[in-house]
């Protein structure tokens, strides 16, 4: 194939940089004429979707090029209930053992399903502290974003290029748009980076960031967590964003130091002089900005079957008839009856079935100590699941005490791994149920064939678990301390 | 990979908006190797119902052969299986007209010779009203000109112009890769030294 280089990359000066072009330059090995560059990938993550890159791989004869830098995850198949045995679904160890096979193959490091390690993919990988600032980090999965909390330039890839970074640990990539969203202002009592992520999302819409690369600032921003950073950074594939990321600064390197894959002292120390450079210079342009004011977000809830179907859980259930748009009116029809909902109705008079907490949206132990602030010395009213995120999130939980509270308001409480996100592993929403949910899609049958999803906070969850529709979470947490 | 040149064939009118990856193929059907076919799956449950079959605009026979979908906004949006494009291109979809795309859909899209045309709302939407879609005739997908003719309608559709030539060519970004080992190897290089921190040694 005939390529021009190109003459003289036309580049941002280097004082005028945002943290999105430093993180592309800094990856970018050759670009052509038309724009689109190869990047060097610093971490690639598998798990057991990938093998169809793998047959991609073995139809060619291939190696992997750089098996240091893949790691593998048994997450999205794997069962949250008796793991000790062998796993019961014989398709289901189909895909576990696949994953197992094709790793040992290639020689790839994999947490497996018994690892103590094991988790849900942007989860555990973290954890691990694989994830630093400044790397670019691909998988399989377009929840990827979530590694952009820690400064990463991370995104979701196809099936094909995975077999591109397997075999050649680089990527042809074109330069995204660079987007801001600033939100400014402290968030309320009981707001959470999950209602602040809904918000933009019914603002901007599910496709108001196509095509950007996203960088979440402002001094709401800036005093997240890492755990709620990690929720916001995941949702930016909601919004329809390549990627989401937040530049690092203390609270990310106190919450990586010591982490196993992580630099280790005077070495830590080093990276981080370095990591500090990656904020976006004063003076940088953005292609596109938006911004939102934190004291005015509200908790937010789910009413449709698109994550841009948001809205407070004050408001009400919108009227097709009121909307001018024929299109968009139709979108919202279609809506109301798969999610057999009224038009006009009020958000808290929604009856719920079931919960699930859980999914690597809200699964992190933060999440799981705003669930059981509300949820303590209460009962559960609705069946339900909490899945942690990780093995190891799991462990912190149960040594706090966390795993009693949701056993005895009469919750299930399993092992880790994407469980009813998704439903891969058979834990699914039954047809024509309501799940209260902390996961990210809310999309028709994404919990299982037939299910309807409300997409919302852990504490929003466990306060429809306690009520048994969708409830203001904060009326319940009056009182109650939130463990941060 | 396949060259794309041109289509003359019936079209889908799928009028609905944010069309999302699960509702392509959902995830219980992902566990089969690609070499059984994932053409059965696409929209299956818009197609199948718990009591049977439901009417749909797939099974259409007046658009037996259809290798075009219509649709609104936001096709492809969410997970970024590339299973939705192989079910897409494993039905006889070689084509999909709509006003916007997930990014990982379009680029999954490309990597399999499959046309995402970007058009405009209004196109989109006269697409979708036409009755000469709508009767199943013939329309006609010209890459090289960009154009979709559909009777006397004619609409211009987008796409980037590194995937147009990609298409066109049916070329495979791994040959293209493997061309420039020099220089990945000079970028290392310097990379080692500009980011000590970024690599990790083998084992454990
Ligand atoms: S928890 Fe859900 S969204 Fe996250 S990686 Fe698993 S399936 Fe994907």
């Amino acid at each position: 194939m005939a390529v021009k280089k190109a003459a003289a990359v036309a580049r941002t000066p280097p004082e005028n940089r945002t943290i999105i072009d430093k993180l592309w330059d800094a990856h970018a090995i050759t670009t052509r004429e038309d724009g689109t560059s190869l990047l060097w990938i610093d971490r690639h993550l598998l798990h057991e979707g990938s093998f169809h890159a793998f047959d991609q791989l073995a139809k060619r004869g291939a190696g992997v090029a750089h098996p240091e830098l893949t790691f593998g995850i048994a997450d999205h198949y794997a069962p949250t209930r008796g793991r000790d045995g062998s796993v019961a679904n014989p398709e289901i160890a189909r895909m576990l053992d696949q994953l197992s096979a094709n790793t040992a193959r290639h020689g790839l490091r994999l947490i497996g399903l018994r690892d103590p390690r094991q988790g849900i993919v942007h989860v555990a990988i973290p954890e691990q502290g694989l994830t630093l600032p400044g790397l670019t980090v691909v998988c399989g999965d377009s929840h990827t974003s979530t590694h952009g909390a820690f400064g990463a330039f991370a995104f979701g890839i196809g099936a094909s290029e995975v077999a591109h970074v397997l075999m050649t640990q680089t990527l042809w990539q074109k330069r995204p748009h660079r987007m801001r969203i600033v939100v400014d202002g402290p968030l309320g009592p009981g707001i959470t980076a999950k209602d602040v992520a809904l918000t933009i999302i019914a603002r901007i819409g599910a496709d108001g960031a196509q095509g950007c690369a996203i960088e979440y600032a402002g001094s709401a921003v800036r005093a997240l967590s890492m755990e709620g950073r990690m929720t916001l950074c995941n949702l930016s594939i909601e919004s329809g964003g390549r990627l989401g990321l937040v530049a690092p600064d203390e609270t990310t390197f106190a919450w990586l130091r010591g982490r196993p894959f992580a630099p280790q002292g005077a070495a830590f120390d080093a990276a981080a002089e370095d990591w500090r450079e990656l904020a976006s210079d004063p003076d940088a342009a953005f292609d596109r900005e938006a911004s939102f004011s934190g004291v005015e977000i509200a908790p937010t809830v789910t009413w449709g079957v698109s994550p841009e179907h948001a809205a407070p859980i004050d408001a009400t259930v919108p009227d097709p008839a009121r909307i001018a748009d024929e299109g968009r009116a139709q979108a919202v029809r279609d809506a109301l009856a798969y999610m057999d909902l009224r038009a006009g109705m009020r958000l808290d008079e929604i009856r719920i079935d079931r919960v699930f907490i859980g999914s690597c949206t809200n699964s992190r132990i933060e999440d799981l100590r705003a669930a059981a602030a509300v949820l303590a010395g209460r009962k559960a009213a609705a069946p339900g699941l909490v899945s942690p995120g990780s093995s190891a999130v799991k462990r912190q939980a149960e040594e706090e005490g966390l795993d009693r509270i949701f056993r005895e308001a009469g919750l299930e409480w399993v092992e880790s791994g994407c469980s009813m996100c998704v439903g891969m592993n058979g834990d699914i929403v039954p047809a024509g149920e309501r799940c209260a949910s902390t996961t990210n899609r809310n999309f028709k049958g994404r919990q299982g064939p037939g299910s309807r999803t409300h997409l919302m906070s852990p504490a929003m969850v466990a306060a429809a678990a306690v009520t048994g529709r969708l409830t203001d979470a904060r009326a319940l947490l009056a009182g109650r301390e939130v463990v941060g | 990979m396949k060259p794309f040149d041109s289509l003359e064939t019936p079209a889908i009118p799928l009028a609905l908006a944010n069309v999302d990856t699960d509702q392509l193929i959902p995830a219980r059907f992902m566990k089969r190797p690609r070499s059984e076919g994932y053409g059965p799956f696409l929209l299956h449950d818009m197609r199948e119902g718990p009591e049977g079959p439901v009417a749909n605009p797939l099974d259409d026979p007046r658009r037996a052969g259809a290798a075009v979908l219509v649709a609104r906004r936001n096709f492809g949006c969410g997970s970024s299986r590339e299973a939705a494009v192989y079910a897409l291109a494993d039905f006889g979809v070689r084509c999909v007209i709509a006003p916007s795309f997930g990014d990982i859909f379009a680029s999954n899209a490309v990597k399999n010779g499959l046309l995402p045309a970007r058009v405009s709302e209004e196109d989109a939407e006269a697409l979708l009203g036409s009755a000469w879609v709508e009767d199943g005739r013939a329309l006609r997908v010209d890459l090289a000109a960009q154009t979709v003719t559909a009777g006397n309608l004619v609409v211009a559709f987008a796409i980037d112009p590194v995937w147009k030539t990609q298409l066109l060519n049916g070329w495979d970004d791994i040959d293209l890769t493997l061309a420039e080992r020099p220089a990945i190897a000079r970028f290392r290089e310097r990379d080692a030294a500009a980011r000590p921190w970024a690599g990790l040694a083998p084992g454990d």
